[in-house]
């Protein structure tokens, strides 16, 4: 598949035509609304409304300014059910400029592995149509919460892996060369590499903006280019959905409260401080050495 | 969706042949700047216990150039229970990049073959552990919480699931290794015994320079010192929606500094804009195993609770009696927390003493 991210077969003039920017996004339920059922622990999914994965909100935004400085197009990707429109019809409506869904039953119940193969399979598409600069992501989905789908897609496509940008410092479309800052533990590794690049986007570092009243007027009307497996060009559906999937979900179950239920402080009729106190003795005589251990940290100068 | 319940293939899926000599389990042994970080001390006291389980080798994977670093990370790898450890030294793996370390260790797997392979959920953890296991094309977990064998040799993992709302137990079928990672402080750190050695497998690796795009200009290091400890406090005082508003928030800092630990929040005050993502404690946030954790007006969802279940002490002040946190806390307060907790640093202060501010320079 690298073949269609090879700038040097590009024919068209690079600078003339601007970026061309693709962000993938997904349509997850609202975590903040999930009820899980008291007695069979499933999810109670019936009126939970959909959103656009947060995260990925950020990869869009980011999308969207290298678009406004640089000039080319922002394309919006999903992976899921026909209901996944409404969420690419919003981003259409936040300001991107084109929307596709690739949905088919075969893709049902994919993990990571078999997602990236199915996004790797899309990008590719669009990428023989016209090669494409920058694919984006979130840093990852506040439903699945692997951060794996990014890096998976990369590796696939044999795109150059920049995950949790915190920042896109330069982008040269002349030479290629792409520089950016990373989150690592401790500090930002500030690192150059080539177009075409993969870049997951961290949280936090752009604020995403309102979409124009044209941008609305035009997501309503706009067509969202929706594909099958076959369409989105999947040679192998064996790699898709569940059969593709060498992860298996053995059980789902609610956590287990602690044996021995919490010890409560009586509050009745008392005032805070008294609180205070009975919290203390508690905590102290259930860690006694905690006790010392705090008496130790005041230092001379402000015992004195 | 599926409507229909998938085909199931016969009641026992058969490993193919060719991955049915993978054995051992691995831990990579993440270093950045040139230290171990400990979330690969503690994933080799997990992994001790599932090669124990297994009857196998647990083995240690050391990437880097040849040097210090690497010398004193095989050491600590055997220190805390590795009997092998597998070394690729190489000056292309001098910082750390994602297509060098991709290449490095997927080689090695290929070469020695393990059944199982552990990484840090960190960042360089998930960027690798994502690229690796694409490349192997085989099964990844993400952020477990849970590790255990059962009864057919196969890798049990368990990670919250739904957001976070549910757990849910992961297997990987028909290839291998069975790849996971785990997030720091999720797992005990084992007590390391210097006197441990083991065999040194060196593997020499072609990983020519011009082969890779992407280079590391400059490493900036955070200058913030105020929150890098979260993970490893011993006192932790956090607070969550019942603390209405980010001003409020001073109260838990104060309380925090009362008993010379740090604080935190639950995931919707990050998501209010309250305080930094970096202050989040949970699933998604920090894990922490502090000795004493204090949680006021959190409510308790399971991705919190799999955040603090580590902590030696859980004390929980909700004005909500049927709050979640109090399934899991050892102390409950109910009462509203903004009462509370001035009253509580009060106290300290008065029963402990007013601990020195850490030098800040």
């Amino acid at each position: 598949m690298d073949a269609v991210f090879d700038h040097d077969t590009d024919p068209e003039d690079p600078g003339r035509r601007g970026l061309n920017l693709v962000v993938c996004i997904k349509q997850v339920p609202d975590s903040a609304q999930i009820r899980v059922h008291p007695v069979t622990n499933t999810i109670m999914r019936q009126g939970v409304p959909t959103i656009i994965n947060p995260y990925d909100l950020f990869a869009l935004e980011e999308a969207m300014r290298l678009r406004d400085q640089y000039g080319g197009e922002v394309t919006v990707l999903s992976m899921g059910p026909p209901m996944a429109e409404e969420a690419l019809r919003r981003a259409l409506g936040l300001g991107a400029d084109k929307a596709v869904l690739i949905t088919d039953r075969r893709f049902a119940g994919a993990d990571t592995l078999a997602t990236s193969y199915a996004l790797a399979s899309a990008l590719a598409k669009l990428g023989a149509e016209r090669p494409i600069d920058v694919v984006f992501t979130g840093k990852q989905t506040i439903d699945g919460d692997t951060a794996q789908v990014g890096p998976g897609v990369a590796r696939r496509l044999g795109l150059n892996q920049l995950t949790y940008v915190a920042a896109i410092d330069l982008l040269d479309r002349a030479t290629g060369e792409i520089v950016v800052r990373r989150r690592a533990e401790g500090g930002l590794q500030v690192l150059s590499s080539r177009l075409p690049c993969l870049v997951t986007v961290l949280e936090g570092v752009n604020e995403i903006r309102r979409g124009s009243i044209e941008d609305m007027l035009r997501a309503a009307r706009a067509e969202v280019t929706v594909w099958s497996a076959a369409d989105a060009g999947i040679e192998d559906p064996q790699q898709c959905g569940l059969k593709g999937s060498p992860t298996l979900v053995k059980r789902v179950f609610a956590p287990t409260p602690r044996e021995e239920s919490a010890e409560m402080v009586a509050v009745d009729g008392k005032r805070p401080a008294q609180i205070a106190d009975a919290v203390l003795d508690l905590v102290f005589a259930h860690a006694p050495k905690l006790e010392t251990e705090l008496g130790a940290a005041p230092s001379e100068k402000e015992r004195r | 969706m599926n409507t229909k319940a998938p085909a199931r293939p016969g009641r026992k899926e058969q490993l193919p042949e060719r991955f049915q000599s993978y054995r051992h389990v691995w831990v990579f042994v993440e270093i950045e700047e040139g230290r171990v970080h400990p979330v690969a001390f503690e994933l080799l006291g997990e992994g001790r216990k599932l090669a124990d389980a297994l009857e196998v080798e647990l083995a240690g994977v050391v990437l880097g150039p040849a040097g210090a670093a690497t010398d004193a990370a095989v050491a600590a790898a055997f220190h805390h229970g590795a009997d092998t450890v597998y070394l690729a030294e190489h000056d292309a793996l001098a910082s750390y990049r994602n297509e060098p370390y991709t290449r490095a260790l997927t080689e090695l797997v290929e070469t020695y073959q393990p059944e199982i392979m552990l990484l840090g959920a960190t960042t360089l953890g998930r960027d690798l552990a994502g690229a690796v296991a694409t490349t192997l094309k085989t099964g990844l977990t993400a952020d477990c919480t849970e590790l255990a064998i059962d009864g057919e040799r196969s890798l049990a993992a368990t990670r919250p699931t739904f957001g976070g709302s549910l757990l849910c137990t992961i297997h990987t079928r028909g290839v291998r290794p069975q790849m996971a990672t785990v997030r720091p402080r999720v797992m005990a750190m084992p007590e390391p015994d210097p006197e441990r050695d083991g065999r040194v497998v060196r593997h020499a690796l072609d990983l020519p320079e011009p082969d890779f795009v992407t280079k590391v200009l400059d490493f900036i290091a955070d200058a913030r010192t105020d929150d890098v400890n979260l993970a490893y406090a011993e006192v932790v005082v956090a607070g969550g929606m019942g603390l209405q508003s980010a001003e409020n928030f001073e109260l838990v800092r104060e309380l925090a500094a009362a008993l010379g630990g740090d604080y935190g929040c639950s995931r919707p005050v990050v998501q209010k804009g309250w305080l930094p993502a970096d202050r989040q404690i949970g699933q998604t946030g920090k894990t922490i195993r502090p000795k004493l954790y204090i949680a006021a007006g959190i409510s308790g969802a399971v991705q919190h609770r799999v955040g603090v279940e580590g902590a030696d002490l859980i004390v929980a002040i909700n004005s909500d009696p049927a709050a979640k946190i109090f399934e899991f806390a050892h102390l409950g307060v109910v009462a509203d927390a903004l009462t509370v907790l001035p009253a509580l640093t009060e106290a300290v202060r008065r029963r402990v003493g007013v601990p020195a501010p850490v030098a800040a320079g």
